[in-house]
């Protein structure tokens, strides 16, 4: 079900609160051993009767999110026994709103990984085909309501962590322009680059969740001020004659049998699109700078993650290793707490960060970076939207073959979605169709700050491709 | 001949009223851990809030010391892992600190110096860490305390220097209200880098650096030391060590804790977290009129109205005096009078009874009306000194002594002429010996005049008028 299905019921007393979350709590510890989504199960129903459109719905919440007195591991070892003494603001807002947490959802460690695989509390598998990923990091989220256990979660998307597991599983996934929600309490991976982002069933929950956890916070510098709108209205709005551009060059990265199915896919849903309205325009963008993408992204966020990660040392709170000195503390409780992937990344950053090294990756990436936004920004000048295929379908878990980081396909056409991140845009993922019977995405892009045009856009293509509510083949719904 | 090079590093703890970047309270206490927050631990997901008065104090001191300012605000990231440093990085100015290319003014011996300011910057300071022996403390209450770093060019060659500039220095920072700068309180730590040099030599020779120095004095100690040390080294022949070395103060010895091979990479980085602000001309021109006269103004200002220098720079030497010094002249206080009561009757009281100046009785009101009491002769010097001894010990005001102990002088011309036509008109005998020549008879009536008035009568005013009225007769 979502918001508005379940709304419809508590508003008419079909059910209470409380049996609500009895029976989503259920249905959340039933689904633990099939997917695994969930570090966390709420124990009982926290609720503050609200007004809002969210009072007694419940939701899921990424386990790198702040929630005081909550279990909140980041799915790190260095964190298995952190309970946090202070509210996030999004989880603050939710609160307020009356919306009834049900759990906290397992991520990549630390938020670091697109698959899902790598949280201390293991792999968490894609409802649509369980020998298949659910993508991360927000791989817990995704699954929570791909499987409709909850009919929103919140997650975080630093590369593409809601927009790709949003396509891998079927659902809606949208990050707002960076700064429309505050990132307190949020664990910082790439600050420069992470973004609060909310998965739903549909376009208008996303808008409607959107609308309660947006705004100014004066504990985050980088929030944007307040806009005196709603999204829920402005997604209604008639809006006429929007124009879309795609990029040639990431169309044309597909290789694989697969992924230029998704391809087929993409460019029957641009023609319906056409059909119905939207202009759509094929635009060139240097080859270059797409196959940058993906190291642009790995260096400035390894860097970004070594430094934000300092703060794990177990002095203060986290899984203390026993030392005969400070430092050795140190080392030990960091030796023991991180998976190798998780070393293997700050060592790359430390590397970045090094003053010799500095100029030539740092920098340099930085000013790639700046290149991409700069191209896209003159294009939104032109544009109201950039619309391409999230990525190619949900691979499968432990095969041994590593997906070739060097090919087309993975440089460009599984990675592009960071030039959301890059530019702070507000960036949407929608079901457009099956490749395999597995859910692909289409993904909307627009300028920074121009959410509601996106999810205006967003809520009419939505309504032409026809993929809503989107329900794998054996869900439940409460 | 060797001459020696010194460079400071000064940390001076800012006196805002929440830290650098929480709102928790920044206030010194003696219980550890208790004014601190999720943001000053570093607990997973906080996020900077950068405190706006302490970027106004250390612009307002960039600006005293006369360094140029960048036009907006940034912050970098010190990466580093150590026990006391909750985030394992510090937030810190080095794309863009607040002051660069500064000076300090100074007037020595009718000389005026010039000491050069490299750079000045705002950063958090680092946890109190003490280290016992089975175990280390934390305190987290200085975690995050808002700290201005000064860092001089390598312009100094003797102690006195050092000290004068660092005196100089704690007086601007007073003046300015930016630190309270107590030593004790660990509020003004210096770091000191020396190293000697042959006086014909273009090249500076390897320097030691000693951290965290409190006291003044200490700095002055360590200084001869280490002159001497390495200047012994030197003169054998030997190499002096790159290193840090600490200060043993019972043994008043330097030690060598750590040799420094290379310089440690900090991997500074733009802070993500602090978008940067504008610094208008507009906001520095505010700022910069909020910066009080400073110490050298006020000085060579009180030199210019006859002040002796010696006293002006004592005048200067805190804000407290200094203002109470200009209060005083703003209520009339004549400049060379006021300072001089101020400067010998009333510091030299603070000083033999060891308490603080702002402890005294006397106001700046109290002294002023005492000085206009002397000014129009209604007391003797004598009796202002004795007015302020009893003012300062027995709390009592100047009017209040004067009218208790009788002490008013009769100085009003009607009243002592009123005495004089009296005893003129008593001793006509007097009278004609002096208009016959016997003009020293004069002191006789003068003394009679006195003796009518009960002593109070004042001599200099009654001896004017007497002979002013005997050659009318």
């Amino acid at each position: 079900m979502n918001i508005t299905e379940i709304r419809e019921k508590l508003d008419k007393k079909e059910i209470s609160i409380e049996e609500l979350y009895e029976k989503t709590k259920e249905h959340a510890k039933k689904s633990q051993e099939k997917l695994n989504a969930f570090v966390t199960i709420t124990e009982k129903c926290e609720h503050i009767e609200s007004n809002s459109p969210l009072n007694g719905i419940p939701y899921s919440l990424k386990d790198n999110i702040s929630t005081k007195g909550i279990l909140t591991t980041g799915s790190s070892n260095i964190l298995k026994n952190y309970v946090p003494i202070y509210d996030s603001t999004v989880y603050k807002k939710l609160k307020e709103s009356g919306a009834v947490l049900i759990g906290k959802t397992v991520l990549d460690e630390l938020a670091m990984g697109g698959s899902g695989v790598t949280g201390h509390t293991g792999i968490v598998k894609n409802p649509w085909d369980q020998s298949r990923i659910a993508g991360g990091s927000s791989a817990g989220s995704a699954v929570s309501v791909s499987e409709g256990i909850v009919p929103f979660s919140i997650g975080s998307d630093t590369g593409d962590s809601v927009r790709k597991p949003a396509s891998y599983c079927g659902v809606v996934g949208f990050k707002p322009t960076y700064g429309r929600i505050s990132r307190f309490g949020l664990f910082p991976f790439a600050s420069s680059l992470d973004h609060i982002g909310i998965f739903a069933k549909n376009v208008q929950d996303v808008a409607l969740v959107t609308d309660i956890v947006k705004g100014f916070d004066e504990h985050d510098m980088t929030t944007l001020p307040d806009e005196e709108i709603k999204y829920i209205d402005e997604i209604k709005k008639e809006m006429k004659g929007k124009t879309l551009f795609y990029i040639k060059e990431i169309i044309e990265s597909a290789s694989t049998e697969e992924s230029k199915e998704v391809i087929k896919i993409f460019k029957e849903q641009i023609t319906k699109l056409k059909d119905n309205g939207i202009k759509i325009e094929e635009v060139s963008f240097n080859k270059q700078l797409l196959e940058s993408l993906y190291p642009t992204y790995f260096i400035i966020s390894c860097a970004e993650a070594t430094s934000n990660n300092s703060n794990l040392t177990g002095f203060i709170f986290g899984n203390r290793e026993k030392g005969n000195t400070p430092k050795e503390v140190m080392i030990n409780t960091r030796t023991n707490g991180f998976s190798e992937m998780i070393k293997r990344r700050f060592i790359i950053g430390s590397y970045i960060l090094e003053r010799e090294n500095q100029e030539k990756l740092f920098l340099n990436a930085k000013r790639v970076r700046r290149i991409v936004v700069e191209k896209l920004n003159e294009l939104f000048k032109k544009y109201d939207g950039l619309i391409l295929p999230a990525g190619s379908i949900a691979p499968k878990i432990n095969t041994n073959e590593e997906a070739d980081r060097l090919g087309e396909d993975y440089l460009i056409l599984e990675n592009h979605l960071v030039m959301g991140n890059f530019g702070g845009y507000p960036s949407i993922t929608m079901p457009m169709g099956y490749v395999k019977n597995m859910p692909v995405g289409i993904n909307l892009t627009c300028a920074a700050k121009e959410d509601a045009l996106c999810l205006n856009i967003a809520s009419q293509i939505e309504k032409i491709i026809g993929i809503k509510d989107n329900k794998k083949g054996d869900e439940k719904d409460v | 001949m060797y001459k020696a090079v010194i460079g400071l590093e000064v940390h001076c703890e800012l006196n805002t009223k929440t830290k650098m970047f929480s709102g928790s309270i920044n206030e010194y206490s003696k219980d550890p851990n208790t004014n601190i927050s999720e943001i000053d631990l570093a607990f997973p997901g906080i996020l900077p809030l950068p405190n706006k008065e302490a970027v106004k104090k250390a612009l307002k001191l960039a600006i005293a010391l006369n360094c140029e300012t960048p036009d907006k605000v940034l912050f970098d990231r010190k990466n580093y892992y150590y026990a006391d440093l909750p985030k394992g990085y510090q937030i810190t100015q080095m794309t863009l600190p607040f002051g660069k290319k500064g000076y300090l003014e100074i007037d020595i011996e009718g000389q005026t110096r010039k000491f050069g300011i490299h750079q000045l910057h705002l950063e958090e300071d680092t946890a109190n860490m003490e280290h016992l022996e089975r175990e280390s403390l934390l305190d987290y209450n200085r975690a995050g305390v808002p700290l201005v770093e000064i860092v001089t060019d390598p312009c100094f060659n003797t102690e006195s220097e050092v000290i004068t500039f660092l005196e100089n220095l704690r007086n601007i920072i007073k003046y300015c209200d930016i630190s309270e700068a107590s030593s004790e309180k660990g509020q003004l730590r210096v770091d000191v880098n020396i190293s000697m040099m042959k006086t014909t030599d273009t090249v500076l020779g390897t320097r030691a650096e000693i951290k965290g120095i409190n006291s003044f004095n200490t700095v002055k100690e360590i200084i001869t030391y280490e002159i001497q040390r390495q200047q012994e080294i030197l003169e054998k022949g030997e190499k002096v060590l790159q290193e840090t070395r600490r200060w043993v103060d019972d043994k008043k010895i330097t030690v060598s804790m750590r040799e420094k091979v290379d310089a440690i990479d900090y991997k500074y980085y733009v802070e993500p977290n602090i978008p940067p602000v504008a610094i208008t001309e507009e906001y520095k021109k505010t700022i910069k009129e909020e910066i009080p006269e400073l110490p050298i103004e006020r000085e060579r200002k009180y030199i210019k109205l006859g002040v002796l220098p010696k006293d002006a720079k004592t005048l200067v030497k805190t804000k407290e005096v200094s203002d109470y010094y200009e209060e005083v002249l703003e209520l009339g206080g004549e400049p060379k009078e006021t300072s001089n009561w101020l400067t010998t009757r009333i510091l030299g009281y603070v000083n033999t009874k060891n308490i603080k100046f702002s402890e005294i009785y006397m106001t700046p009101k109290m002294l002023a009306n005492m000085l206009t009491m002397l000014k129009n002769n209604s007391i003797s010097t004598q009796q202002a000194k004795e007015i302020c001894t009893i003012c300062l010990e027995e709390q009592k005001t100047p009017e209040e002594i004067v009218k208790e102990k009788g002490m008013e002088q009769i100085s009003d011309h009607e009243s002592i002429k009123k005495l004089v036509d009296e005893v003129l008109n008593e001793n006509e005998e007097q009278v004609k010996q002096y208009k016959n020549g016997k003009t020293n008879i004069i002191g006789y009536l003068v003394g009679q005049v006195l003796k009518a008035s009960g002593g109070k009568a004042n001599p200099g005013i009654v001896s004017k008028i007497l002979n002013e009225e005997i050659n009318k007769r």
